[in-house]
């Protein structure tokens, strides 16, 4: 059906509202679920940093990236100042690139314009970046751009209204309930984190991460997460390269 | 120049648009700009990556040692315990996260309420 006109919309390929609903309907599956329940895990984080509810929805709708958001409510409730807080973010939203670079030349086709590829950008974070990839491959080309809006603008949406609900909730929670609530951040992170990695770099960056973010907490509180990023980063880098060289 | 350093209602949303949004969506649309020209397996970015994952995982190791809230007055024990089976459970289940994110909320529960 697809070797003429690549990006012309057939018959075949079903209308463009049939796979806006699909892409739609795979906000609703097991990753989708799992990323809700972090986002629970962040409102209550968020609000225990003593964010409101709007700067917490708001902050939902325009990071987006859960990293990033930790990173930043993080800082955030240490009181650390812009500059610091947006070197922090910044360095912890690199990995947004690579996972852009991948997922563009599965999305176009050759009429997209460009706006369209930057708007659909901003969806990027680990759970939409895996389903798509996962998924794209069963859309017909002409309308993945599609798909992916109605993927990644309902997860954002999604999210967006289960920090919302989380904070009109969390008060009248029970006090272990509370406490696990702010369990579900790290636990998502690890399990999430070291099932992402492309290679075993990562899983020693995360272990060393792990270790050298609280180590660094007493050591240089104002630049804990910094500290750890580049240290444990450069030494998993350094191992990554050792490694090689002895292999080769 | 902090969050909360500011009297005016706004401060924190342009604090959010200058601190994370800038910070987030450069990242997402140098990689639209760059579209998939820099090899997958290259040096720079390796090390990128392992920057950011050391950086994230810092964040997680300061969430469960010095967390904030209602998980601040829980023995720490508890909670690295809690994590460190939940993350063995995400292993023995064959890194199925929902296991390991399951098993740690579970001990934290129980423990939490036969304290």
């Amino acid at each position: 059906m697809m070797e003429t006109g690549e990006t012309q919309v057939s018959e075949a390929d079903g209308s463009r509202a049939y796979w806006l609903l699909r892409g739609m309907s795979g906000a609703i599956s097991l990753p989708g679920l799992i990323l809700i329940s972090s986002f629970v895990g962040f409102a209550a984080l968020a609000k225990a940093a003593g964010v409101t509810a709007a700067q917490a929805v708001f902050m939902t709708g325009v990071v987006w990236a859960l990293p990033s958001k930790v990173v930043l409510v993080g800082a955030v409730a240490a009181g650390v100042t812009l500059p610091a807080v947006a070197l922090g973010v910044t360095l912890s939203a690199i990995r947004l690139m690579p996972m852009a670079m991948a997922l563009i030349p599965e999305l176009r086709s050759e009429r997209t314009p460009r706006w369209v590829l930057y708007a659909l950008a901003h969806c990027v974070a680990v759970t939409s970046w895996v389903l798509a990839l996962e998924r794209l491959k069963d859309v017909p080309r002409p309308l993945r751009t599609t798909y992916y809006a109605g993927l990644g603008f309902t997860l954002i949406g999604m999210n967006m209204i289960v920090v919302a609900v989380v904070y009109a909730l969390a008060d009248s929670l029970p006090a272990p309930i509370s406490a696990a609530l702010l369990m579900l951040t790290p636990m998502y992170f690890v399990t999430s984190l070291w099932g992402s990695a492309r290679e075993q770099a990562g899983h020693v960056a995360m272990i060393l991460g792990v270790v050298l973010g609280p180590l660094f907490h007493i050591l240089v509180p104002d630049g804990d997460l910094l500290a750890a990023g580049l240290v444990g980063g450069g030494a998993a880098y350094g191992w990554h390269r050792a490694r090689r060289a002895i292999a080769s | 120049m902090t969050y909360f350093g500011s009297g005016h209602w706004w401060w924190p949303y342009l604090f959010i648009l200058l601190a994370g949004w800038v910070a987030t969506d450069f990242w997402r649309f140098l990689g639209v700009a760059l579209g998939g020209r820099m090899a997958e397996g290259s040096d720079l970015l390796v090390l990128v990556r392992s920057v950011a994952t050391a950086l994230v995982a810092g964040v997680v190791g300061n969430l469960i040692v010095f967390p904030g809230g209602a998980l601040a007055t829980t023995p720490l024990a508890l909670r690295l315990g809690a994590a460190v089976v939940g993350f063995a459970a995400y292993f023995a289940s064959g890194k199925r996260m929902i296991v390991g994110i399951l098993v740690a909320e579970a001990l934290l529960i129980a423990g939490l309420l036969m304290l």
